[in-house]
């Protein structure tokens, strides 16, 4: 113990000493990762290490020919921490670039510290809507290789509304991932000729949806619920047990793979939209699911997939510079200038630095999978939506010209 | 035992050092040391409370809250506070920390022990509430980023230089809070702390004495909250969470409840562990939890206890294990 004790305070000492001067050697890449390892947001952080981890493990450690020296650090899940963690990354460790963060606050808090210290940003999780849209300008050194809140819930608007849906209730967790989420599927669900009737916002965190289900109005055709972590797991299994029985439909964390094989038969059949499923039937994805889950014993959800191809886009645009990093500014053009065949499918960054992507639009369904001789429940892919940008059908000036989508906007209008 | 003089003396001395050692470590050992001193203007205040006049606040994070909030809602609105107008901004926080602890104190200083404790726990919540769900203003979830920091021919976006002025603001705190507490005033905060009821016998407004303490405490809790917002600029309802309360009166337990060196160490070594341990090891949280543990049983008093525990150990040698038990007898 003793010993131990006396390493640490050395260890301490000597990092004090020395945090001033280490410049590491030149043709080495240093990657500073914001994940969280305490807090409640543990297990979402482990995901996404390990995709990360997966692609570097794969490769030998290397991307584009530069050995990786990859420093994760802990956010502690709170956007002020990630600072104090990016700024050591950038400041002691430096570290070329910042990668990850999970929250869209933390997305939000880490933006300006990439325009303050001039290190580029890139957001791998954090799908905070406004910045790829209206406040990109202030942070040059930003870009987004997950999506946008509201990417996938507008296709699934569109999707709702084919279906001959009518009115819908939404039901939503209380704060601007919820926001934005809840309003891309009012927004294209309404301008194809639905009605949002009513809309519910339990808080995040919720664990009894007793208050709330009981206030959902009769006379409709369909809910859609935009529930995160623990909240994905209650709210079918609370609704359906009320003796609900019309579809369920979600925007993608209501029925991601963290939460999917916790989640009992009651969810089969449910819809949902996401850039990602463990179940998008093609090679690329197999190898993917099966290399994660011989790996780490799980299915991988769209947090892992989303570093993985983070560090697999990273890998190609680094042998693009010459095995080197060019800097910031030139980095987000070679970035912006590769089209990745990912597991997700082909992705490539529009001029706002968001990807475009594939949505799939995805039923639960309990069946056999990539060989595995278990029934499982899977996100069956029933749609694609191919290369749906963050602006939908809508026109980038013209959606720019609306504000951020929020708890008021789109406004109600046949709210009972 | 050491006299007063010399007790000052090591205190000044050490902040001397302090001020000439951190600069020259590296950029995000003065970062860290900033954020801690900032949040020790906080944790002496809570001391104030709890340490001073036996009050244990749980709500102290909604002033620091205001003070964060004002700062970042007027720098990102209004563009106000980045210039010489800084100082109106600290005078601002300072100001809406006591009013906001004015008005809160009606409600919480008719109470005491854990009904204290459990009014400022709900006060607090409410502000937290606030900044959670008054999203026109507060931005909700998402926070307030301030872009930059004030600059008034000092430049406080050079690490180095915000961090002096961060020092000054700390090392004026802890002076004022001194003299308040070795002031007449001061003595009768300890006073009605030992026995409120005979403080009343002997004539005093206890009542008006703690509301003034409170409101106090309020008001640096406003600064604190001024300079936090500037560390990492970016303020969320996450400092405003019922966790920040609960650090500050930690860190004021584990230094040492009644001692404002207590807090500000107390501070340090949370801060040390949470924030630069972390950086190193993945098991930080089981020191945190270890330091907690022990000071909680081999030092009620906290860290500053170590010298009397010393002390009566020395003394004590010799003696009968009776008036050893009864010397470290906690207060």
């Amino acid at each position: 113990m003793t010993n131990k004790l006396q390493k640490i305070l050395l260890g301490s000492c000597l990092a004090l000493g020395l945090a001033a001067a280490a410049p590491a050697g030149a043709e080495e890449l240093r990657i500073g990762y914001i994940a969280s390892s305490t807090g409640i947001y543990a297990q979402v952080g482990k995901d996404m290490v390990d995709g990360f981890q997966m692609y570097l493990d794969e490769h030998g450690g290397k991307l584009g020919g530069a050995d990786v020296k990859f420093i994760v650090e802990d956010d502690q899940g709170k956007p002020d921490t990630s600072v104090t963690k990016a700024k050591k990354l950038i400041l002691q460790d430096k570290v070329h670039m910042i990668i990850g963060g999970f929250l869209a606050p933390t997305g939000y808090a880490l933006a300006p510290v990439s325009t303050a210290e001039k290190t580029l940003y890139i957001s791998s999780v954090s799908s905070a809507d406004d910045l790829t849209q209206r406040q990109l300008v202030k942070y040059p050194y930003f870009m987004r290789t997950s999506y946008t809140s509201s990417l996938p819930t507008h296709p699934l608007g569109q999707w709702a509304c084919e279906q001959g849906y009518k009115k819908i209730v939404t039901i939503g967790a209380d704060y601007a991932f919820g926001y934005e989420s809840v309003g891309g599927f009012q927004k294209a669900f309404e301008d194809c000729g639905g009605k949002v009737i009513q809309k519910i916002w339990p808080p995040l965190g919720t664990k009894d949806f007793g208050p709330y289900i009981p206030t959902i109005k009769g006379d409709i055709d369909a809910v859609f619920s935009l529930m995160v972590g623990p909240m994905s797991l209650q709210f079918p299994k609370q609704l359906r047990a009320s003796g609900y029985k019309k579809p369920i439909i979600g925007g993608g964390t209501s029925y991601d793979e963290f939460a999917l094989p916790f989640m009992g038969d009651e969810v089969i059949g449910d819809v949902s939209a996401l850039h990602y499923s463990a179940a998008i039937d093609t090679p690329a994805n197999q190898t993917f699911v099966k290399a994660y889950r011989a790996k780490y014993g799980k299915v991988p959800s769209y947090y892992s997939e989303n570093n993985y191809t983070t560090a697999m886009w990273l890998d190609a645009a680094i042998k693009k510079a010459g095995g080197k990093y060019p800097g910031p500014e030139a980095f987000i053009k070679i970035m912006q200038s590769i089209k990745l065949d990912a597991p997700r499918g082909p992705v490539e960054l529009d001029d706002m630095r968001n990807p475009i992507e594939n949505v799939y639009i995805k039923k639960v369904e309990k069946k056999k999978m990539f060989g595995y001789d278990k029934d499982e429940l899977w996100n069956t892919v029933i749609k694609t939506y191919p290369k749906v940008s963050q602006f939908w059908t809508y026109g980038k000036e013209k959606f720019l010209a609306q504000p951020v989508y929020d708890r008021d906007f789109p406004p109600c209008k046949f709210c009972e | 035992m050491v006299s007063q003089q010399i007790k000052i003396a090591m205190v000044a001395a050490a902040l001397v050092a302090f001020a000439y050692i951190v600069p020259h470590s590296g950029s995000f050992v003065v970062l860290l040391a900033t954020r801690a001193m900032a949040f020790a203007i906080l944790a002496m205040s809570v001391d104030l409370l709890l340490g001073y006049t036996g009050l244990a606040s749980m709500g102290q994070a909604a002033y620091f809250g205001v003070g964060a909030y004002l700062t970042a809602i007027l720098a990102a609105k209004f563009h106000f506070g980045l210039g010489w107008d800084f100082w109106l901004v600290v005078l601002l926080g300072i100001l809406i920390g006591a009013a906001l602890a004015a008005l809160f104190g009606l409600f919480a200083i008719r109470a005491g022990g854990d009904y204290f404790l459990m009014i400022t726990l709900a006060l607090g919540q409410c502000a937290w509430g606030l900044a959670y769900r008054w999203n026109s203003l507060t931005g909700g979830d998402n926070g307030i980023n301030l872009n930059a920091r004030p600059s008034f021919g000092l430049d406080l976006g050079n690490q180095v230089t915000f961090f002096y002025l961060v020092f000054a603001f700390f090392a004026v705190s802890m002076v004022l809070m001194y003299v308040l507490v070795r002031s007449p005033f001061g003595r009768s905060l300890t006073g009605i702390r030992e026995r409120e009821l005979r403080m009343q016998i002997l004539g005093y407004n206890t009542w008006l004495h703690k509301y003034i303490a409170f409101i106090i405490a309020g008001g640096f809790g406003g600064l604190a909250g001024v300079l936090w917002a500037h560390t990492n600029g970016h303020v969320s309802p996450e400092t405003v969470v019922l966790t920040t309360s609960v650090d500050a009166l930690l860190m004021v337990v584990l230094g040492g409840a009644g001692t404002l060196v207590g807090a500000t160490i107390g501070t340090a070594i949370v801060f040390g562990l949470r924030e630069y341990l972390s950086t190193l090891v993945p098991w930080w949280q089981y020191m945190l939890g270890g330091v907690y543990v022990l000071t909680i049983l081999y030092l009620p008093m906290g860290l500053m206890g170590i010298p009397s525990r010393l002390r009566q150990r020395i003394a004590s040698q010799g003696k009968s294990e009776g008036s050893k038990r009864l010397a470290t007898k906690p207060s």
